[in-house]
């Protein structure tokens, strides 16, 4: 079990490294830079220095390599390895934000605060709610296949799943003008809240619910179709046989066995609320990384992309690496993959 | 009764008037019994039809002139400065024209019109969409799971990587460098961009078609015969794929458009005045306060559009393989 977790933990790093390679690439494929963005046209002197502070001027494979080992790259001393480089954990100036670095515009602000710890408290929300609701809800609607709970779970479900979050997610802020137009009580809709566990809640909420429903609804689809799979199985009979209350038998025999593609689909579905959490932070105006995902490529600021998209795939593969570990938890053949 | 015996009763009942069946004459008698999937595939029809006789815009092209309205009741970029912000109903406009039934937004312009036309840009980009996807998936996962072992491995390892790009900004990236100006082109973009991103699907399911298939005795049979790889994959391995292909594709559309309405409601979709589901979501939410019919049509149809996918895949899916009724 260790080994497979070692070897899973192994293949991170080729992966990043090719997302490194990729998206500095691409980035430099971008047409304009971040100085032609600007309102004022700029003198070609000042430009010129400015390409040249920021290396901008040179060839793109030294530029990369300057992002990934920093200093290294002009003093050659093994001392200054990664000073101002990646592998120093260094994400380098933000030119669209002058004065602040990346690790500032996107780390900075506290553990509660810093931006990409509220797209990660949105995040994990909305696992929960997928979960938490996917899970019972999918699981009921097997057991008790082809009565009105069934078809009415299907039913939310289906809507879950074809339903855009984002068109949810302005829907959802309709219902609550129209609730506050009547003088009903309503969730609170911008501005986000740390002076309380409740006005943190009453912001995320909504949100949350914007992203975690869709994922709800395909974790519901998968665990009723696996659990209908499940419980027609012969170990199942056997535990009844064996005597096992059925309380027993169901959640811990055929649940545990019928979460396994249920585990499988969780991390594409985590990977896209990490992407589609853009608009959702957008239209509830929550502080996350979400809106510098588009603006930093539309303002052409190189190492915030990176830095975001970095980010992202670090999180990612992180979370890839989980999945695999509950699914080789949940599946002992998968050990010896 | 002796086995001979049963053998000659059952021939004797057999029907033998009756033509054979296939499987997909199979199939489609048992989708038809899908009602939800009926539904489904009538609306897309219907939408399909709607969007495509928008405006008479093949006589137009073939005669030379501007294209005139034809199931919309008005253009898509027509303004109408005395009718700013109508709300929905159905009375006939101060000059007699056809009410504005879905209300018409902060220039006049009326929203059920905009709603057909942006129409146009989901189908387009879903239909062109899924072509190049099945393009790229069909010929990328039958390589691999033709070939097998280490190839197959290196290929799939290589899917491994592009699933760990984040698609929206991948999607966002190749917009930027391909630049979305107007027109055909920004439809070709926005098609590569999203088309890039969501092969990978298509080439698993493939690969893991042809990887059972080619196990098969018939597959054996074949090549024992002395057929060549090429003959074995057009004529054994393709056609029986077909079938979760085919499912994997519906079901793949209302992805599609819903990129395509994400990428429109960020603003790198087809560029204004031509009206996109995704653009009309972003100006509506501007005005969701004031005015919010603005918001609510084109989330309607986004949401009634995939909907209606879903539920023909969904269909489709129980048709083609009838071990897996009433596991849906």
């Amino acid at each position: 079990m260790t080994a497979y977790i070692i070897r899973r933990f192994l293949w991170m790093v080729p992966v990043i490294l090719m997302v490194t390679v990729v998206v500095f690439g691409a980035m430099k494929l971008v047409p304009g830079g971040p100085f032609s963005t600007q309102g004022r046209p700029m003198s070609p002197e000042i430009r010129a220095n400015f390409e040249a502070r920021y290396h901008l001027d040179e060839p793109v494979w030294k530029q990369y390599i300057r992002y990934m080992v920093g200093d290294f790259v002009d003093t050659g001393n093994l001392r200054d390895f990664g000073r101002h480089g990646l592998l120093g954990f260094d994400l380098g100036p933000s030119y669209k934000y002058r004065g602040r670095t990346i690790n500032n515009v996107l780390f900075d602000g506290g553990i509660v605060k810093a931006a990409v710890s509220v797209s990660a408290q949105l995040g994990t929300l909305a696992v929960i709610i997928a979960v938490g609701l996917g899970i019972p809800l999918g699981l009921i609607s097997a057991l008790k296949q082809n009565t009105w709970m069934d078809y009415i779970a299907m039913f939310f479900a289906m809507l879950g799943v074809s339903i855009p979050n984002f068109v949810l997610g302005l829907l959802l802020i309709l219902i609550m003008l129209w609730l506050s137009l009547h003088n009903l009580p309503a969730l609170p809709l911008a501005r986000w809240g740390t002076e309380s566990f409740g006005s943190w809640l009453s912001h995320m909420i909504l949100p949350a619910i914007t992203l975690g429903t869709g994922g709800s609804a395909i974790v519901a689809r998968l665990t009723r179709a696996s659990m209908l799979e499940v419980i027609r199985q012969d170990y199942i009979r056997t535990a009844r046989a064996k005597g096992l209350t059925e309380r027993s038998v169901i959640l811990i025999h055929a649940l545990k066995n019928s979460l396994i593609p249920v585990t499988t689909v969780l991390g594409p579905l985590m990977a896209a609320w990490l992407t589609g959490s853009f608009i959702i932070e957008t239209i509830f105006s929550v502080p996350g990384i979400g809106r510098f995902f588009v603006t930093s490529i539309a303002d052409r600021d190189y190492t915030l992309i990176m830095g975001t998209i970095l980010v992202y795939a670090v999180l990612l593969v992180f979370l890839n690496i989980l999945v695999d570990i509950s699914y080789a938890f949940l599946d002992p053949r998968i050990r010896f993959d | 009764m002796s086995a001979q015996a049963v053998a000659q009763q059952r021939a004797a009942e057999f029907d033998f008037t009756r033509p054979p069946e296939s499987l997909w004459r199979d199939a489609w008698r048992r989708l038809l019994r899908n009602r939800a999937a009926v539904l489904g595939g009538i609306f897309v029809i219907v939408v399909v039809v709607a969007v495509f006789f928008a405006d008479d815009g093949i006589v137009a092209w073939a005669f030379q002139r501007d294209a005139r309205p034809l199931l919309a009741p008005y253009g898509y970029k027509e303004v109408d400065f005395e009718n700013t912000r109508a709300s929905p109903g159905l009375r006939r406009t101060a000059e007699g024209r056809f009410p504005h039934i879905m209300g018409t937004d902060k220039y006049g312009r009326d929203v059920f019109s905009r709603i057909i036309y942006g129409g146009r840009i989901s189908i387009a980009v879903g239909i062109l969409g899924s072509l190049v996807i099945m393009v790229f998936g069909l010929s990328y996962g039958s390589v691999s799971g033709y070939l097998g072992g280490r190839v197959d491995t290196l290929m799939m390892r290589f899917v491994d990587i592009m699933y760990a790009f984040p698609t929206l900004l991948f999607i966002i990236l190749i917009m930027v460098i391909l630049g979305s100006t107007a027109g055909f082109p920004a439809i070709r973009n926005m098609v590569l961009g999203i088309s890039l991103v969501s092969w990978m699907g298509t080439a698993r399911l493939v690969r893991g078609q042809f990887l059972s298939i080619k196990e098969k005795e018939y597959t054996l049979a074949a090549r024992m015969v002395g057929a060549r790889d090429l003959a074995i994959i057009a004529r054994h391995l393709l056609p029986n794929s077909l079938g979760p292909i085919i499912v994997s594709v519906t079901l793949g559309i209302p992805q599609l458009i819903m990129f395509e309405a994400t990428l429109s409601f960020i603003g790198l979709g087809v560029p204004p005045p031509f009206p996109s589901w995704g653009q009309m979501l972003n100006e509506g939410w501007r005005a969701i306060r004031a005015d919010p019919h603005l918001i609510f049509f084109p989330a309607l149809t986004l949401s009634l559009i995939m909907l209606a996918f879903n539920f023909l895949g969904d269909g489709l899916r129980d048709a083609l393989d009838p071990q897996m009724r009433g596991t849906t």
